[in-house]
């Protein structure tokens, strides 16, 4: 929807009403901003200052000096390290993710099978279970798999503890919520065009890639921005499965800093500034889509 | 489980041993043969003599079979070996530990909270050696098999007294743990605040409690007090039910072989309960950092926990001013000998991968030099091995070694000597509940003894 | 159907881009459905196999895995080790660890009816954002941003720059601190008949609420948001010339146009409000706060995790009151778009 649907759509109200809506709306904002901006405030500031004076008060000096300790401490950087982690776990899996979800998607809502709405409520009934719930017995199935894991110097043999096994649950779990939205949207694309193009002889494969994966752009960005936040930031899946400190993803920097002993909160301030940048980023990168895209998938019953 | 092995170690031998200097000698031949079987520079199983050149090692009786029988680990072998110290300045030391056994060792880093949590899930597929703690803890891991056995490696540490050894050893007799250092719970205080107010430290209940009454009137809180996750105020329950009951009954009733509902358990929540106006209120929503920032602004006058309670300043002035006391006698039929001095080490998975070098390492973890060098970065505990170097002890360390010598009895601390799970399901909440509401004390204990069978049966 | 002639013309724009993108989509045939040939059926089997093979087995399947453990003893250590107890750990539950588990529910219960509230504050900001606010992303972005954070920082924040006794924000200049994470005196309580304990809020969990709440109306904001960009504006103007004032063109048109979207943002809530756990952990568990979803983790994956069988069972309570719901939700949604 572009800028001048929107402006045109605010009736003629009464002054007071937006002035009213604006405060409104700006307190709140305000109110919502106050916990982050006191982290990011404090992860300016020595640590020795906010011990003594607490966190809101005037400072005495100011740098970036939490943020170079926390990258190095926390491991974030380098290829190794846990930005890098998160990239391995949560790119392939947003791409898997969104190649099955769009395949059973089409599969169900442009072709008549019997098992059509069973299947759809299976899967969408298996993203809403909580994830705890099902862990001992995956965590056993994952113990008990073997997995070669050549990209890792720390094999075990096994797929537990892998990279791999963190994407299969993601992929698993996930596949469910992308298919519910897709399918809802496929259906708003009218079915001439796959018989258009089965005409022209065009198989299924094409009619896929060729015609239906691209107009669902903005429904795929929407799912990606959702899943991309998702994902970055599970920590159950990644600390439970991956025994590995050096394997594990960004979120568990954060507690590498928390530490047992002496824990600096402005480190973990910076630290938690740096790690919400990436999600922060995709969000605003993709806000347009993200809102077009989930309107047409949820707003289709 | 026999009596025996539920035993933390004896008291005067975990303790200093400046007078055991002769075991030093043995300990460098000790790591010394570590360090050659390391390199594989000498193909020949290398026996203890040529490991040994140093003539004194004849003195220390334990010097023989050391590592160099059981493992000439081959050079270049990898040994995994899992961490949990993620903090910056305790994951400097322990890398300077390793570093000193001169092995080749990945190190997996994991932060402390989630190894802990995790332990169970991690040593589905472990590394060859890990960190761990001793007591019950270690030996729950033993009983279902999931770590392994190292008797061998403890037939060549000869710098562990008796009182180690068994708190490194299993319900089945034989060894699973390497003990690496220690540290006790005392009550901390600043030396500057007693001598400015003419406090003197208490040695029994009425001066405790004549103090803390002064402090008060003083506007100082008495005790600094905090339970965030909720392990902190266990420390207070185990040493004030070490004073009412002793040490026996404690650890009995962390076994699950007295009842929570027993006047004598009752009488220890009567104790606390009386003492906890003393201490600092709202504790459940307080990091025990907090409430040490309590202890040195002079807010509060004393604060009750172990020695690590240092590592939350980096102000020299106020480290210096820090000392502590032993938590004074409660019933003088009791006494004040018991107290809680967890010990931290090393254990091995049940099925290494590299079995020879974890052995060696352990051996080599087990030596003076390892944790010398693990203490010359990280001051807050004290060595168990008794060949360590003392000589570099701060105050802090040296009183530890001291008080914690003097002790008849040694607990582990809560967590350590009964099921975690047990702790974590129920005491955790149960507690909280008491600091919370000590009326509710009666509905609080039979709860405790009603879930414990789940967890101890 | 409103709401089917927005989303056909909202999809005809893009559906027009497309087709003039492509050349072979722009002829028009309105032929019969042709039988499919052999190869696209292998091609679609395919594409419904992989993802039902892999979501069935690595969700389903450990499901019933859960369902089973939940029946019996075991130390979650060898497989093939435990022993068959029956309705044991259920029994336990109700009977012995009754003091854990009803405050536990109840604070499920809280929390529904809390996030429903807060839902609706969600919808309050998403419709006016919606009405042509200047600089409405901006707004949009602050909303939503604590829904991007992870909840290893959104734990931090609360405990230590909101709520802590010694510099948190809402104790500023209070001469004696509140307790806002520790305190677990209950604000209100009543008796249940066959409970041994009364239940109630109590007051770190309030707090903790108030956590939660500045996640979900950002989360529900975006959703409802989503849905309004669909609603046709032409239907609002229609409303005020026929002199509906702005409530009730919100409660006689938006709201109805908007079921789909309210019925999402319906079950989000619930399962949130039934699933949570993540924000509580965070914060240590303090005592007074427990949920269903933290029993479940620390039974079953807590240090020693010695207790599978029990965590398995407060997990299947855990999942028949997920799926009575997500039942109830799935039949409405399918209904209607069968019919």
């Amino acid at each position: 929807m572009s800028n001048d649907t929107v402006t045109s759509r605010a009736p003629g109200r009464s002054r007071p009403l937006r002035v009213l809506t604006y405060v409104f709306l700006t307190t709140m904002a305000l109110l919502w901003l106050v916990p982050i901006a006191g982290a990011v405030y404090s992860s300016f500031r020595p640590y020795a200052d906010t011990k003594r004076d607490g966190i809101f008060s005037w400072p005495n000096s100011l740098s970036f000096s939490n943020y170079s300790e926390a990258f190095k401490q926390g491991g974030m950087g380098g290829w190794g390290g846990t930005f890098a982690n998160t990239a391995f776990i949560v790119l392939p899996s947003i791409v898997l993710i969104l190649l099955l979800s769009s395949f059973m998607a089409f599969a169900v809502s442009r072709f008549s099978w019997r098992f059509n709405v069973p299947l759809l409520l299976l899967f969408t009934a298996g993203n809403l279970l909580p994830p705890q719930v099902i862990f001992k017995p995956l965590f056993a199935m994952f113990e008990h798999t073997p997995w070669p894991d050549l990209l890792s110097d720390t094999d075990t043999g096994k797929l537990l503890g892998t990279k791999v096994a963190v994407i299969i649950i993601h992929v698993a779990f996930q596949t469910g919520f992308c298919t519910f939205v897709l399918s809802n949207y496929m259906k708003t694309i009218p079915k001439e065009l796959n018989e258009a193009a089965s005409v022209d002889g065009a198989g299924v494969l094409r009619q896929f890639f060729q015609i239906i994966l691209p107009l669902c752009r903005p429904a795929l960005a929407a799912l990606a921005t959702l899943e991309f936040t998702w994902l970055y930031n599970d920590f159950f899946w990644a600390v439970v499965l991956i025994n590995q400190g050096s394997e594990r993803p960004i979120t568990s920097s954060i507690a590498n800093l928390g530490g047992q002993f002496f824990s600096n909160d402005n480190l973990i301030a910076a630290a938690s500034t740096m790690i919400a940048l990436p999600t922060l980023a995709v969000y605003l990168a993709l806000q347009k889509q993200f809102i077009s895209g989930l309107t047409l998938g949820a707003s289709k019953g | 489980m026999s009596d025996q092995t539920e035993h933390s170690p004896h008291p005067r031998d975990v303790g200093f041993s400046i007078n055991r200097r002769q075991m030093l000698a043995g300990a460098s031949a000790l790591s010394l043969a570590a360090f050659l079987a390391a390199c594989g520079s000498d193909e020949k199983s290398a026996p203890d003599t040529t490991a040994a050149p140093t003539t004194t090692a004849a003195a220390s009786p334990d010097s023989t079979a050391p590592v160099g029988s059981t493992a000439p680990a081959p050079s270049g072998d990898t040994v995994t070996f899992g961490s949990n110290y993620s903090d910056d300045k305790p994951k400097q030391a322990i890398q300077a530990a390793i570093d000193s056994t001169g092995l080749n060792v990945k190190v997996n880093t994991t932060d402390h909270n989630s190894f802990q949590d995790n332990i169970t899930n991690y040593l589905a597929q472990p590394d060859d050696v890990l960190c761990w703690f001793s007591g019950y803890r270690m030996r729950f891991f033993a009983d279902k098999g999931l770590i392994g056995d190292i008797s061998d490696v403890w037939d060549g540490l000869g710098d562990f007294n008796d009182s180690f050894k068994s708190a490194s050893t299993g319900n089945d007799g034989k060894q699973y743990f390497v003990p690496f250092y220690y540290y006790p719970w005392a009550v901390h205080y600043r030396k500057s605040v007693f001598a400015d107010k003419g406090y003197e430290v208490p040695t029994n209940k009425a001066e405790l409690v004549a103090l803390a009454t002064k402090m008060q009137a003083d506007g100082l809180i008495p005790f600094a007090y905090a339970n965030d996750g909720k392990w902190p105020v266990q420390g207070t329950f185990d040493i004030i039910n070490m004073r009412t009951n002793g040490y026996q009954y404690h650890i009995d009733l962390l076994a699950g072989k007295e009842s929570w509902t027993d006047d004598r358990t009752k009488a220890t929540f009567a104790a606390w309960a009386e003492l906890l106006p003393f201490h600092q209120e709202n504790p459940n929503g307080r990091t025990w950092q907090e409430a040490a920032t309590a202890l040195e602004n002079k807010e509060a006058g004393m604060y009750f926990l172990g020695t690590f309670v240092a590592t939350n300043s980096t102000d020299q002035a106020y480290l210096d001013d820090l000392d502590f006391f032993n938590f004074p006698e409660l019933d003088s039929a009791v006494g004040a000998d018991a107290l809680d001095a967890p010990i931290d080490g090393f254990m091995m998975a049940a099925d290494p991968k590299n079995l020879e070098g974890a052995k060696a390492l352990l051996s080599g973890l087990g030596s003076a030099e390892a944790i010398d060098a693990f203490l010359a970065i990280e001051g807050a505990s004290v060595a168990a091995s008794s060949a360590a170097d003392t000589s570099g002890y701060n105050k802090i360390q040296a009183k530890s070694a001291e008080l914690v010598g003097a002790a008849k009895n040694i607990a582990q601390f809560l967590d350590r000597d009964t099921s975690p799970d047990f702790v974590s399901n129920v005491i955790g909440d149960a507690f909280a509940s008491f600091v919370a509401d000590p009326s509710q004390v009666d509905s609080i204990l039979s709860g405790i003894e009603e879930q414990k069978s789940t967890y101890l049966g | 159907m409103t709401d089917a002639t927005l989303v056909t013309n909202g999809s005809a724009d893009t559906t027009a881009d497309t087709m003039a993108a492509s050349p072979q989509g722009g002829r028009r045939h309105r032929r019969r459905y042709s039988q499919l040939s052999r190869a696209d059926k292998v091609w679609l089997s395919l594409m419904v196999g992989i993802p039902t093979v892999i979501h069935i087995m690595f969700v389903w399947v450990p499901t019933l895995g859960t369902v089973a453990l939940s029946f019996t003893k075991w130390d979650g250590i060898k497989l093939g080790s435990w022993e068959a107890v029956g309705f044991k750990n259920y029994w336990a539950i109700f009977t012995i660890f009754d003091p854990k588990f009803f405050p536990a529910l109840f604070n499920n219960l809280i929390l529904l009816v809390f996030l429903g509230g807060c839902s609706t504050v969600g919808i309050l900001f998403a419709y006016l954002l919606d009405k042509g606010v200047r600089g409405s992303a901006i707004y949009q972005s602050v909303f939503y941003l604590p829904v991007v954070l992870s909840l290893a920082v959104v734990g931090f924040i609360w405990k230590s720059v909101m709520f802590s006794q010694s510099q948190g924000l809402f104790n500023l200049g209070r001469d004696k601190p509140i307790d806002f994470v520790g305190n677990s005196e209950r604000l209100f309580t009543f008796h249940i008949p066959f409970l041994d304990s009364p239940l109630g809020l109590t007051k770190n969990f309030a707090a903790l609420l108030v956590a939660m709440a500045w996640r979900h109306i950002g989360y529900v904001m975006v959703l409802y948001l989503a849905g309004l960009k669909s609603v046709d504006p032409s239907l609002r103007e229609a409303a005020s010339i026929d002199g509906c004032n702005e409530w009730q063109s919100f409660r006689r048109v938006v709201f109805p146009v908007m079921k789909p979207i309210n019925v999402v943002v319906l079950v989000i809530t619930v399962i949130e409000a039934l699933r949570a756990f993540d924000i509580i952990v965070a914060l240590k568990e303090p005592v007074g706060t427990t949920v269903l979803g933290v029993l479940v983790k620390k039974n079953l994956t807590g240090e020693g995790g010695g207790q599978v069988g029990l965590g398995s069972a407060y997990g299947v309570i855990l999942l028949l009151l997920c799926l009575g719901f997500i039942i109830w939700y799935l039949f409405n949604n399918y209904r209607e778009s069968e019919s």
